[in-house]
Protein backbone atom coordinates (compact mmCIF):
# COMPACT_ATOMS: atom_id res chain seq x y z
CA UNK A 1 0.00 0.00 0.00
CA UNK A 2 1.47 3.31 -0.81
CA UNK A 3 2.06 5.88 1.91
CA UNK A 4 -0.01 8.99 0.16
CA UNK A 5 -3.55 8.77 1.35
CA UNK A 6 -6.31 9.13 -0.39
CA UNK A 7 -8.48 11.28 1.88
CA UNK A 8 -7.84 12.25 5.30
CA UNK A 9 -9.23 14.01 8.13
CA UNK A 10 -7.52 15.70 11.50
CA UNK A 11 -9.39 16.73 13.95
CA UNK A 12 -13.12 17.27 12.94
CA UNK A 13 -15.55 18.37 15.83
CA UNK A 14 -19.01 19.27 14.99
CA UNK A 15 -22.08 20.04 17.22
CA UNK A 16 -25.65 20.44 16.89
CA UNK A 17 -26.53 22.42 19.63
CA UNK A 18 -25.43 20.43 23.13
CA UNK A 19 -25.53 17.03 21.27
CA UNK A 20 -21.45 16.18 20.13
CA UNK A 21 -22.03 14.45 16.89
CA UNK A 22 -18.14 14.22 16.73
CA UNK A 23 -15.32 15.26 19.08
CA UNK A 24 -11.89 15.11 17.30
CA UNK A 25 -12.10 12.51 14.80
CA UNK A 26 -8.73 11.30 12.88
CA UNK A 27 -9.70 9.42 9.47
CA UNK A 28 -7.11 8.19 6.97
CA UNK A 29 -7.90 6.36 3.64
CA UNK A 30 -5.77 4.49 1.13
CA UNK A 31 -6.27 4.01 -2.44
CA UNK A 32 -8.42 0.73 -3.12
CA UNK A 33 -9.05 0.67 0.65
CA UNK A 34 -12.51 -0.11 2.45
CA UNK A 35 -12.88 1.62 5.55
CA UNK A 36 -15.72 0.62 7.98
CA UNK A 37 -17.46 3.12 10.47
CA UNK A 38 -19.38 1.31 13.46
CA UNK A 39 -21.15 2.35 15.96
CA UNK A 40 -24.71 2.10 17.68
CA UNK A 41 -27.29 5.04 16.00
CA UNK A 42 -26.44 8.08 17.17
CA UNK A 43 -22.85 7.69 17.37
CA UNK A 44 -22.37 10.16 14.21
CA UNK A 45 -21.59 7.75 11.76
CA UNK A 46 -23.58 9.94 9.84
CA UNK A 47 -22.59 12.66 9.98
CA UNK A 48 -18.84 11.79 10.05
CA UNK A 49 -19.78 10.60 6.39
CA UNK A 50 -21.32 13.59 5.62
CA UNK A 51 -18.56 16.12 6.72
CA UNK A 52 -15.39 13.11 4.98
CA UNK A 53 -17.55 14.23 1.65
CA UNK A 54 -17.87 17.95 1.94
CA UNK A 55 -21.67 17.67 3.00
CA UNK A 56 -21.75 19.20 6.03
CA UNK A 57 -19.06 21.68 7.24
CA UNK A 58 -17.69 20.77 10.68
CA UNK A 59 -16.89 23.25 14.26
CA UNK A 60 -13.10 22.57 13.15
CA UNK A 61 -10.71 20.45 11.83
CA UNK A 62 -10.19 20.07 7.93
CA UNK A 63 -10.64 17.18 5.47
CA UNK A 64 -7.95 16.79 2.48
CA UNK A 65 -8.72 15.13 -0.83
CA UNK A 66 -5.84 13.88 -2.80
CA UNK A 67 -6.69 14.38 -6.59
CA UNK A 68 -5.14 12.19 -9.70
CA UNK A 69 -2.66 14.32 -10.23
CA UNK A 70 -1.48 14.19 -6.29
CA UNK A 71 -2.54 17.53 -5.47
CA UNK A 72 -4.26 17.96 -1.79
CA UNK A 73 -7.61 19.73 -1.52
CA UNK A 74 -9.40 20.97 1.32
CA UNK A 75 -12.78 19.72 0.63
CA UNK A 76 -14.30 22.44 2.92
CA UNK A 77 -12.62 25.56 1.38
CA UNK A 78 -13.07 23.89 -2.16
CA UNK A 79 -15.60 25.93 -4.28
CA UNK A 80 -18.88 24.96 -4.71
CA UNK A 81 -18.29 23.97 -8.47
CA UNK A 82 -15.09 22.18 -7.98
CA UNK A 83 -16.67 20.06 -5.37
CA UNK A 84 -19.73 19.84 -7.22
CA UNK A 85 -17.45 18.14 -10.22
CA UNK A 86 -15.63 15.91 -7.50
CA UNK A 87 -19.14 14.63 -6.52
CA UNK A 88 -20.10 14.05 -10.33
CA UNK A 89 -17.42 12.32 -11.45
CA UNK A 90 -14.33 10.94 -8.86
CA UNK A 91 -16.87 10.50 -6.30
CA UNK A 92 -20.09 8.55 -5.28
CA UNK A 93 -22.29 8.78 -3.13
CA UNK A 94 -24.49 5.29 -2.08
CA UNK A 95 -27.45 6.21 0.24
CA UNK A 96 -29.35 3.79 2.61
CA UNK A 97 -32.60 4.64 0.62
CA UNK A 98 -32.11 4.50 -2.88
CA UNK A 99 -35.04 7.03 -4.18
CA UNK A 100 -32.92 9.82 -2.17
CA UNK A 101 -30.55 9.11 -5.13
CA UNK A 102 -32.49 7.97 -8.02
CA UNK A 103 -34.88 9.93 -9.68
CA UNK A 104 -38.29 7.75 -9.85
CA UNK A 105 -39.82 9.30 -12.82
CA UNK A 106 -36.85 8.52 -15.22
CA UNK A 107 -35.89 5.12 -16.70
CA UNK A 108 -32.97 2.89 -15.23
CA UNK A 109 -31.32 3.63 -18.30
CA UNK A 110 -31.61 7.52 -18.02
CA UNK A 111 -30.66 6.97 -14.42
CA UNK A 112 -27.49 5.37 -14.88
CA UNK A 113 -26.87 7.83 -17.82
CA UNK A 114 -27.20 10.82 -15.49
CA UNK A 115 -23.77 11.13 -13.75
CA UNK A 116 -22.45 10.46 -17.65
CA UNK A 117 -24.14 13.19 -19.45
CA UNK A 118 -23.52 15.58 -16.69
CA UNK A 119 -19.77 14.99 -17.12
CA UNK A 120 -20.72 16.03 -20.97
CA UNK A 121 -21.47 12.85 -22.72
CA UNK A 122 -23.31 13.72 -25.77
CA UNK A 123 -23.94 10.12 -27.48
CA UNK A 124 -26.99 8.45 -26.92
CA UNK A 125 -25.94 5.06 -28.20
CA UNK A 126 -22.63 5.52 -26.74
CA UNK A 127 -24.49 6.26 -23.19
CA UNK A 128 -27.34 3.46 -23.67
CA UNK A 129 -24.40 0.81 -24.58
CA UNK A 130 -22.89 2.02 -21.18
CA UNK A 131 -26.13 2.15 -19.04
CA UNK A 132 -26.89 -1.78 -20.48
CA UNK A 133 -23.66 -3.01 -19.36
CA UNK A 134 -23.71 -1.26 -15.98
CA UNK A 135 -27.28 -2.50 -15.61
CA UNK A 136 -25.71 -6.17 -16.26
CA UNK A 137 -22.92 -5.59 -14.33
CA UNK A 138 -25.70 -5.32 -11.48
CA UNK A 139 -27.33 -8.40 -12.40
CA UNK A 140 -30.35 -6.42 -13.85
CA UNK A 141 -31.78 -7.77 -16.79
CA UNK A 142 -30.46 -5.36 -20.08
CA UNK A 143 -34.25 -5.70 -21.40
CA UNK A 144 -35.53 -3.83 -17.65
CA UNK A 145 -33.21 -0.53 -18.95
CA UNK A 146 -36.44 1.35 -20.02
CA UNK A 147 -38.65 0.61 -16.98
CA UNK A 148 -39.35 3.21 -14.19
CA UNK A 149 -37.61 2.32 -10.48
CA UNK A 150 -40.49 2.07 -9.46
CA UNK A 151 -41.19 -1.40 -11.18
CA UNK A 152 -38.30 -2.50 -9.31
CA UNK A 153 -37.59 -4.49 -6.03
CA UNK A 154 -35.50 -2.82 -2.74
CA UNK A 155 -33.06 -4.87 -3.70
CA UNK A 156 -32.94 -3.90 -7.55
CA UNK A 157 -33.20 -0.35 -6.47
CA UNK A 158 -29.97 -0.61 -4.32
CA UNK A 159 -28.25 -2.30 -7.48
CA UNK A 160 -29.38 0.51 -9.46
CA UNK A 161 -28.27 3.31 -7.16
CA UNK A 162 -24.84 1.60 -7.53
CA UNK A 163 -24.44 0.80 -11.15
CA UNK A 164 -25.55 4.59 -11.36
CA UNK A 165 -22.91 5.88 -8.79
CA UNK A 166 -20.17 3.88 -10.34
CA UNK A 167 -20.54 4.17 -13.51
CA UNK A 168 -18.23 7.20 -14.11
CA UNK A 169 -15.72 4.97 -12.48
CA UNK A 170 -14.91 7.21 -9.29
CA UNK A 171 -11.88 6.61 -6.94
CA UNK A 172 -13.72 6.90 -4.03
CA UNK A 173 -17.12 6.10 -2.76
CA UNK A 174 -19.26 6.58 0.06
CA UNK A 175 -21.61 4.22 1.35
CA UNK A 176 -24.71 5.12 4.61
CA UNK A 177 -25.67 1.44 4.94
CA UNK A 178 -26.32 0.13 2.15
CA UNK A 179 -27.84 -3.08 2.83
CA UNK A 180 -30.20 -1.61 6.09
CA UNK A 181 -33.18 -1.33 4.16
CA UNK A 182 -33.07 -5.11 2.66
CA UNK A 183 -34.29 -8.50 3.92
CA UNK A 184 -30.84 -10.79 4.64
CA UNK A 185 -30.97 -12.94 1.57
CA UNK A 186 -30.49 -10.00 -0.58
CA UNK A 187 -28.23 -8.42 1.88
CA UNK A 188 -25.93 -11.53 0.66
CA UNK A 189 -26.09 -11.23 -2.45
CA UNK A 190 -25.41 -7.17 -2.95
CA UNK A 191 -22.65 -7.41 -0.47
CA UNK A 192 -21.32 -10.07 -2.50
CA UNK A 193 -21.69 -7.80 -5.37
CA UNK A 194 -19.80 -4.47 -3.54
CA UNK A 195 -17.13 -6.60 -2.79
CA UNK A 196 -16.58 -7.77 -6.31
CA UNK A 197 -17.03 -4.42 -7.76
CA UNK A 198 -15.22 -2.63 -5.44
CA UNK A 199 -12.04 -5.04 -5.57
CA UNK A 200 -12.50 -5.00 -9.44
CA UNK A 201 -12.43 -1.66 -9.98
CA UNK A 202 -9.81 -0.56 -6.81
CA UNK A 203 -12.68 1.84 -5.61
CA UNK A 204 -11.60 3.08 -2.00
CA UNK A 205 -14.78 3.33 -0.28
CA UNK A 206 -16.20 4.72 3.43
CA UNK A 207 -19.20 2.03 4.33
CA UNK A 208 -21.08 3.46 7.20
CA UNK A 209 -23.31 0.41 9.10
CA UNK A 210 -24.10 -0.57 12.50
CA UNK A 211 -24.31 -4.12 11.25
CA UNK A 212 -20.43 -5.95 12.24
CA UNK A 213 -21.15 -8.46 9.79
CA UNK A 214 -21.29 -6.25 6.98
CA UNK A 215 -18.19 -5.06 8.02
CA UNK A 216 -16.07 -7.91 8.70
CA UNK A 217 -17.11 -9.40 5.06
CA UNK A 218 -16.15 -6.09 3.44
CA UNK A 219 -13.46 -4.00 5.25
CA UNK A 220 -10.06 -3.75 5.11
CA UNK A 221 -9.88 -1.45 8.51
CA UNK A 222 -12.50 -0.33 11.19
CA UNK A 223 -13.38 2.61 13.12
CA UNK A 224 -15.48 1.97 15.75
CA UNK A 225 -17.51 5.28 16.89
CA UNK A 226 -19.64 6.05 20.55
CA UNK A 227 -20.85 9.18 21.05
CA UNK A 228 -18.46 11.16 18.08
CA UNK A 229 -15.61 9.89 19.30
CA UNK A 230 -13.65 7.31 17.40
CA UNK A 231 -12.54 4.52 20.40
CA UNK A 232 -10.97 1.77 18.43
CA UNK A 233 -9.69 1.45 15.03
CA UNK A 234 -7.55 -1.30 13.46
CA UNK A 235 -7.37 -4.32 10.61
CA UNK A 236 -10.97 -5.37 10.67
CA UNK A 237 -10.23 -8.98 11.77
CA UNK A 238 -7.76 -7.87 14.65
CA UNK A 239 -10.50 -5.14 16.41
CA UNK A 240 -13.11 -7.93 15.88
CA UNK A 241 -11.24 -10.47 17.10
CA UNK A 242 -9.42 -8.88 19.81
CA UNK A 243 -11.44 -6.19 21.05
CA UNK A 244 -9.38 -3.95 23.54
CA UNK A 245 -12.18 -1.02 24.15
CA UNK A 246 -14.82 -1.90 26.28
CA UNK A 247 -17.58 -1.11 23.93
CA UNK A 248 -16.11 -2.38 21.16
CA UNK A 249 -16.03 -5.77 23.59
CA UNK A 250 -20.20 -5.24 23.87
CA UNK A 251 -20.55 -4.76 20.37
CA UNK A 252 -18.92 -7.79 19.36
CA UNK A 253 -20.35 -10.03 21.72
CA UNK A 254 -23.38 -8.73 21.14
CA UNK A 255 -23.26 -10.62 17.71
CA UNK A 256 -25.54 -13.81 17.40
CA UNK A 257 -22.67 -16.34 16.75
CA UNK A 258 -23.97 -18.33 13.73
CA UNK B 1 -53.46 60.13 -24.89
CA UNK B 2 -54.07 62.05 -21.69
CA UNK B 3 -53.67 60.71 -18.25
CA UNK B 4 -51.24 58.16 -19.42
CA UNK B 5 -47.24 58.35 -19.16
CA UNK B 6 -45.32 57.64 -22.77
CA UNK B 7 -46.41 54.28 -23.07
CA UNK B 8 -48.48 53.56 -19.84
CA UNK B 9 -45.27 52.88 -17.60
CA UNK B 10 -44.29 55.46 -15.29
CA UNK B 11 -40.41 56.48 -16.08
CA UNK B 12 -38.98 55.12 -12.64
CA UNK B 13 -40.53 51.57 -14.05
CA UNK B 14 -39.11 51.92 -17.32
CA UNK B 15 -35.97 52.72 -15.70
CA UNK B 16 -36.08 49.38 -13.51
CA UNK B 17 -37.18 47.26 -16.32
CA UNK B 18 -34.03 49.10 -18.70
CA UNK B 19 -31.54 48.36 -15.62
CA UNK B 20 -32.50 44.67 -15.99
CA UNK B 21 -32.47 44.36 -19.38
CA UNK B 22 -28.77 46.05 -19.80
CA UNK B 23 -27.82 43.62 -16.97
CA UNK B 24 -29.89 40.27 -19.65
CA UNK B 25 -27.68 41.57 -22.24
CA UNK B 26 -24.88 41.49 -20.60
CA UNK B 27 -25.29 37.38 -19.79
CA UNK B 28 -26.55 36.04 -22.55
CA UNK B 29 -29.46 33.91 -21.39
CA UNK B 30 -29.08 34.28 -17.34
CA UNK B 31 -32.52 35.17 -16.20
CA UNK B 32 -32.70 38.79 -14.57
CA UNK B 33 -35.64 38.92 -11.69
CA UNK B 34 -37.41 42.30 -11.89
CA UNK B 35 -40.52 44.01 -10.13
CA UNK B 36 -42.87 43.12 -12.50
CA UNK B 37 -45.79 45.37 -12.87
CA UNK B 38 -49.73 44.82 -12.85
CA UNK B 39 -50.82 45.51 -16.43
CA UNK B 40 -54.23 45.94 -17.53
CA UNK B 41 -54.27 42.29 -19.28
CA UNK B 42 -54.26 39.28 -17.18
CA UNK B 43 -51.03 37.19 -16.89
CA UNK B 44 -50.44 34.76 -20.23
CA UNK B 45 -51.15 37.10 -22.28
CA UNK B 46 -48.02 38.95 -22.59
CA UNK B 47 -47.85 40.93 -19.16
CA UNK B 48 -43.89 40.85 -19.76
CA UNK B 49 -43.90 41.36 -23.16
CA UNK B 50 -45.89 44.32 -22.69
CA UNK B 51 -43.58 45.73 -19.80
CA UNK B 52 -40.37 44.92 -21.60
CA UNK B 53 -42.03 46.45 -25.04
CA UNK B 54 -43.17 49.72 -23.14
CA UNK B 55 -39.38 50.58 -21.86
CA UNK B 56 -38.21 50.09 -25.32
CA UNK B 57 -39.91 51.76 -27.15
CA UNK B 58 -39.17 55.42 -28.17
CA UNK B 59 -41.88 58.11 -30.26
CA UNK B 60 -39.93 57.15 -33.50
CA UNK B 61 -40.17 54.11 -33.38
CA UNK B 62 -42.66 51.60 -35.25
CA UNK B 63 -44.39 48.73 -34.03
CA UNK B 64 -45.57 45.38 -35.08
CA UNK B 65 -47.33 42.56 -32.87
CA UNK B 66 -47.50 39.19 -33.61
CA UNK B 67 -49.51 36.28 -32.01
CA UNK B 68 -48.71 32.68 -33.32
CA UNK B 69 -47.10 34.52 -36.07
CA UNK B 70 -50.52 36.17 -36.99
CA UNK B 71 -50.91 40.19 -37.24
CA UNK B 72 -54.91 39.89 -36.59
CA UNK B 73 -55.52 37.33 -33.86
CA UNK B 74 -56.98 38.99 -30.79
CA UNK B 75 -53.96 39.11 -28.46
CA UNK B 76 -51.57 40.78 -31.27
CA UNK B 77 -54.76 43.02 -32.15
CA UNK B 78 -55.48 43.83 -28.72
CA UNK B 79 -51.36 44.82 -27.45
CA UNK B 80 -50.75 47.00 -31.26
CA UNK B 81 -54.23 49.12 -30.06
CA UNK B 82 -52.96 49.45 -26.75
CA UNK B 83 -49.61 50.78 -27.64
CA UNK B 84 -50.76 53.25 -30.29
CA UNK B 85 -53.09 54.51 -28.04
CA UNK B 86 -50.67 54.90 -25.01
CA UNK B 87 -47.55 55.97 -26.84
CA UNK B 88 -48.98 57.27 -30.25
CA UNK B 89 -46.56 54.66 -32.15
CA UNK B 90 -46.94 54.03 -35.76
CA UNK B 91 -47.80 50.50 -35.89
CA UNK B 92 -47.56 47.82 -38.82
CA UNK B 93 -48.20 44.31 -39.80
CA UNK B 94 -44.64 44.72 -41.99
CA UNK B 95 -42.10 42.85 -40.52
CA UNK B 96 -39.41 44.78 -42.75
CA UNK B 97 -41.08 48.23 -41.54
CA UNK B 98 -41.11 47.35 -38.09
CA UNK B 99 -37.95 48.68 -35.41
CA UNK B 100 -39.88 46.78 -32.26
CA UNK B 101 -41.46 43.07 -33.07
CA UNK B 102 -43.20 41.81 -29.97
CA UNK B 103 -44.40 38.38 -30.58
CA UNK B 104 -45.86 35.08 -29.20
CA UNK B 105 -44.82 31.92 -30.08
CA UNK B 106 -43.36 32.83 -33.56
CA UNK B 107 -40.15 34.28 -35.31
CA UNK B 108 -41.12 36.04 -38.42
CA UNK B 109 -40.01 34.65 -41.62
CA UNK B 110 -38.07 37.46 -43.20
CA UNK B 111 -34.55 37.78 -41.98
CA UNK B 112 -34.64 40.48 -39.22
CA UNK B 113 -32.23 43.07 -38.99
CA UNK B 114 -29.79 44.31 -37.07
CA UNK B 115 -32.19 47.90 -36.41
CA UNK B 116 -34.58 45.82 -35.31
CA UNK B 117 -35.61 44.36 -31.42
CA UNK B 118 -37.73 41.49 -31.07
CA UNK B 119 -39.35 41.24 -27.48
CA UNK B 120 -40.58 37.45 -26.64
CA UNK B 121 -43.89 36.54 -24.35
CA UNK B 122 -42.73 34.14 -21.80
CA UNK B 123 -45.04 31.81 -19.83
CA UNK B 124 -42.32 30.32 -17.77
CA UNK B 125 -38.66 31.16 -18.38
CA UNK B 126 -36.75 28.34 -16.43
CA UNK B 127 -36.35 25.83 -18.98
CA UNK B 128 -35.48 22.93 -16.23
CA UNK B 129 -38.61 23.66 -14.57
CA UNK B 130 -40.53 20.13 -15.33
CA UNK B 131 -37.75 18.35 -14.15
CA UNK B 132 -36.45 20.09 -10.90
CA UNK B 133 -39.29 21.39 -8.94
CA UNK B 134 -36.79 23.59 -6.52
CA UNK B 135 -35.79 27.06 -7.91
CA UNK B 136 -33.11 27.10 -5.45
CA UNK B 137 -31.75 24.06 -6.91
CA UNK B 138 -32.19 25.28 -10.53
CA UNK B 139 -30.52 28.77 -10.02
CA UNK B 140 -27.49 26.64 -8.54
CA UNK B 141 -27.82 24.41 -11.61
CA UNK B 142 -27.43 27.30 -13.58
CA UNK B 143 -24.83 28.77 -11.51
CA UNK B 144 -22.58 25.66 -11.88
CA UNK B 145 -23.52 25.12 -15.17
CA UNK B 146 -25.01 21.44 -14.22
CA UNK B 147 -26.84 20.81 -17.24
CA UNK B 148 -26.81 16.67 -17.14
CA UNK B 149 -30.89 16.77 -15.87
CA UNK B 150 -32.01 18.41 -19.10
CA UNK B 151 -29.85 16.09 -21.30
CA UNK B 152 -31.41 13.22 -19.26
CA UNK B 153 -34.51 14.47 -20.43
CA UNK B 154 -34.00 14.26 -24.51
CA UNK B 155 -32.50 10.70 -23.21
CA UNK B 156 -35.53 9.55 -22.18
CA UNK B 157 -37.39 10.99 -24.95
CA UNK B 158 -34.98 9.12 -27.97
CA UNK B 159 -35.64 5.94 -25.49
CA UNK B 160 -39.64 6.08 -25.29
CA UNK B 161 -40.23 7.54 -28.81
CA UNK B 162 -37.22 7.21 -30.77
CA UNK B 163 -36.23 10.55 -31.09
CA UNK B 164 -36.76 14.19 -29.20
CA UNK B 165 -40.23 14.79 -29.55
CA UNK B 166 -40.13 17.95 -28.17
CA UNK B 167 -41.70 19.81 -30.61
CA UNK B 168 -41.94 23.91 -29.23
CA UNK B 169 -40.31 25.26 -26.19
CA UNK B 170 -37.00 23.31 -27.41
CA UNK B 171 -33.86 24.27 -24.94
CA UNK B 172 -31.01 25.64 -26.04
CA UNK B 173 -27.98 26.57 -24.88
CA UNK B 174 -26.76 30.45 -24.98
CA UNK B 175 -23.57 31.37 -25.67
CA UNK B 176 -22.19 28.25 -24.67
CA UNK B 177 -22.66 28.52 -20.79
CA UNK B 178 -26.38 29.25 -20.16
CA UNK B 179 -29.51 26.88 -20.80
CA UNK B 180 -32.67 29.07 -22.06
CA UNK B 181 -35.68 28.09 -22.75
CA UNK B 182 -36.70 29.66 -25.87
CA UNK B 183 -40.26 30.63 -25.10
CA UNK B 184 -42.74 28.50 -26.54
CA UNK B 185 -41.65 29.02 -30.23
CA UNK B 186 -41.95 25.82 -32.86
CA UNK B 187 -38.83 24.05 -32.53
CA UNK B 188 -38.60 25.21 -36.35
CA UNK B 189 -37.74 28.35 -35.40
CA UNK B 190 -34.73 27.43 -33.36
CA UNK B 191 -32.50 27.94 -35.92
CA UNK B 192 -33.21 30.99 -36.45
CA UNK B 193 -32.24 32.39 -33.08
CA UNK B 194 -28.71 31.40 -33.93
CA UNK B 195 -26.69 34.35 -34.82
CA UNK B 196 -29.40 36.71 -35.47
CA UNK B 197 -28.69 40.46 -36.39
CA UNK B 198 -31.71 41.42 -33.99
CA UNK B 199 -32.05 42.26 -30.16
CA UNK B 200 -34.06 39.37 -28.76
CA UNK B 201 -35.67 40.51 -25.58
CA UNK B 202 -37.55 37.89 -22.99
CA UNK B 203 -40.30 39.35 -20.54
CA UNK B 204 -41.80 37.12 -18.22
CA UNK B 205 -44.56 39.02 -16.38
CA UNK B 206 -45.89 36.50 -14.16
CA UNK B 207 -42.04 34.90 -13.08
CA UNK B 208 -40.96 38.21 -13.40
CA UNK B 209 -37.97 37.46 -14.91
CA UNK B 210 -36.26 39.01 -18.09
CA UNK B 211 -33.69 37.52 -19.91
CA UNK B 212 -32.01 38.38 -23.54
CA UNK B 213 -29.86 37.08 -26.71
CA UNK B 214 -27.42 39.99 -27.72
CA UNK B 215 -27.02 40.32 -31.12
CA UNK B 216 -25.13 37.78 -33.47
CA UNK B 217 -24.77 35.37 -30.22
CA UNK B 218 -24.18 32.20 -30.73
CA UNK B 219 -28.03 29.63 -29.69
CA UNK B 220 -27.77 26.26 -29.86
CA UNK B 221 -30.26 23.86 -29.97
CA UNK B 222 -29.55 20.70 -27.33
CA UNK B 223 -28.90 17.28 -28.99
CA UNK B 224 -26.71 14.49 -29.47
CA UNK B 225 -24.53 13.74 -31.42
CA UNK B 226 -26.01 10.53 -33.11
CA UNK B 227 -29.76 11.77 -32.25
CA UNK B 228 -28.66 16.05 -34.52
CA UNK B 229 -31.65 18.50 -33.59
CA UNK B 230 -33.74 18.79 -36.75
CA UNK B 231 -35.98 21.37 -37.39
CA UNK B 232 -39.90 20.01 -37.75
CA UNK B 233 -42.00 21.20 -40.74
CA UNK B 234 -45.61 19.59 -41.85
CA UNK B 235 -44.96 18.08 -45.35
CA UNK B 236 -46.80 20.33 -47.43
CA UNK B 237 -46.62 23.54 -49.27
CA UNK B 238 -48.40 26.64 -48.39
CA UNK B 239 -51.88 26.15 -49.39
CA UNK B 240 -52.35 29.64 -50.51
CA UNK B 241 -48.96 31.10 -51.25
CA UNK B 242 -47.27 27.49 -52.54
CA UNK B 243 -43.84 28.08 -50.01
CA UNK B 244 -42.18 25.15 -49.04
CA UNK B 245 -39.77 26.98 -46.42
CA UNK B 246 -42.37 28.37 -44.02
CA UNK B 247 -43.83 27.33 -40.85
CA UNK B 248 -47.65 26.18 -41.39
CA UNK B 249 -50.45 25.51 -39.44
CA UNK B 250 -52.98 22.92 -40.03
CA UNK B 251 -56.72 24.47 -40.12
CA UNK B 252 -59.64 22.47 -40.42
CA UNK B 253 -61.91 23.55 -43.45
CA UNK B 254 -65.00 20.86 -43.12
CA UNK B 255 -66.37 18.62 -41.19
CA UNK B 256 -65.32 15.79 -43.76
CA UNK B 257 -61.90 15.61 -43.14
CA UNK B 258 -61.07 18.60 -45.28
CA UNK B 259 -57.89 20.22 -44.20
CA UNK B 260 -55.80 23.38 -45.29
CA UNK B 261 -52.29 24.16 -44.57
CA UNK B 262 -50.83 27.79 -44.48
CA UNK B 263 -48.29 29.71 -43.45
CA UNK B 264 -48.77 30.83 -39.58
CA UNK B 265 -46.47 33.95 -40.77
CA UNK B 266 -49.56 36.03 -42.03
CA UNK B 267 -47.12 38.46 -42.93
CA UNK B 268 -45.09 36.63 -45.24
CA UNK B 269 -47.72 35.02 -46.49
CA UNK B 270 -49.45 37.82 -47.70
CA UNK B 271 -45.92 39.37 -49.18
CA UNK B 272 -45.91 36.13 -51.21
CA UNK B 273 -49.29 36.19 -52.67
CA UNK B 274 -48.91 40.51 -53.72
CA UNK B 275 -45.71 39.00 -55.58
CA UNK B 276 -48.17 36.50 -57.38
CA UNK B 277 -46.84 33.23 -55.60
CA UNK B 278 -50.41 30.45 -55.72
CA UNK B 279 -51.12 27.57 -53.78
CA UNK B 280 -53.11 25.05 -54.16
CA UNK B 281 -55.89 26.48 -52.81
CA UNK B 282 -55.19 30.11 -53.66
CA UNK B 283 -57.11 30.26 -56.63
CA UNK B 284 -60.39 28.66 -55.05
CA UNK B 285 -60.06 31.35 -52.20
CA UNK B 286 -60.13 33.97 -55.05
CA UNK B 287 -62.85 32.87 -56.73
CA UNK B 288 -64.66 32.71 -53.46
Amino acid sequence: MSDATLLSARGLSLSFGAIRALAEVDVDLWPGEMLAVVGESGSGKTTLLNVLSGRLAPDAGAVWYRDPSGRLHDVHAMPAPALRTLHRSDWGFVHQDPRQNLRMNVTAGGNVGERLMAQGARHYGNIRAQAIDWLMQVEIDADRVDDMPRTFSGGMLQRLQIARTLVTHPRLVFMDEPTGSLDVSVQARLLDLIRTLVSRLKIAAVLVTHDIGVARLLAHRIMVMQRGRVVETGLTDQVLDDPQHPYTQLLVSSVLQA
Amino acid sequence: MKGYNFAYLDEQTKRMIRRALLKAVAIPGHQVPFGSREMPLPYGWGTGGIQVTASVLGADDVLKVIDQGADDTTNAVSIRRFFARTAGVRTTTRTADATVIQTRHRIPEKTLREDQIIVYQVPQPEPLYRLEPSRVETRRMHALADYGLMHVKLYEDISRFGQISISYDYPVMVNHRHLMSPSPIPAFDNPKMHKMPALQLFGAGREKRIYAIPPWTDVRSLDFDDHPFRAIRAPHPCGLCGATDSYLDEVVIDDSGGRLFVCSDTDHCAERRTAGHVGTDGLQEAAE
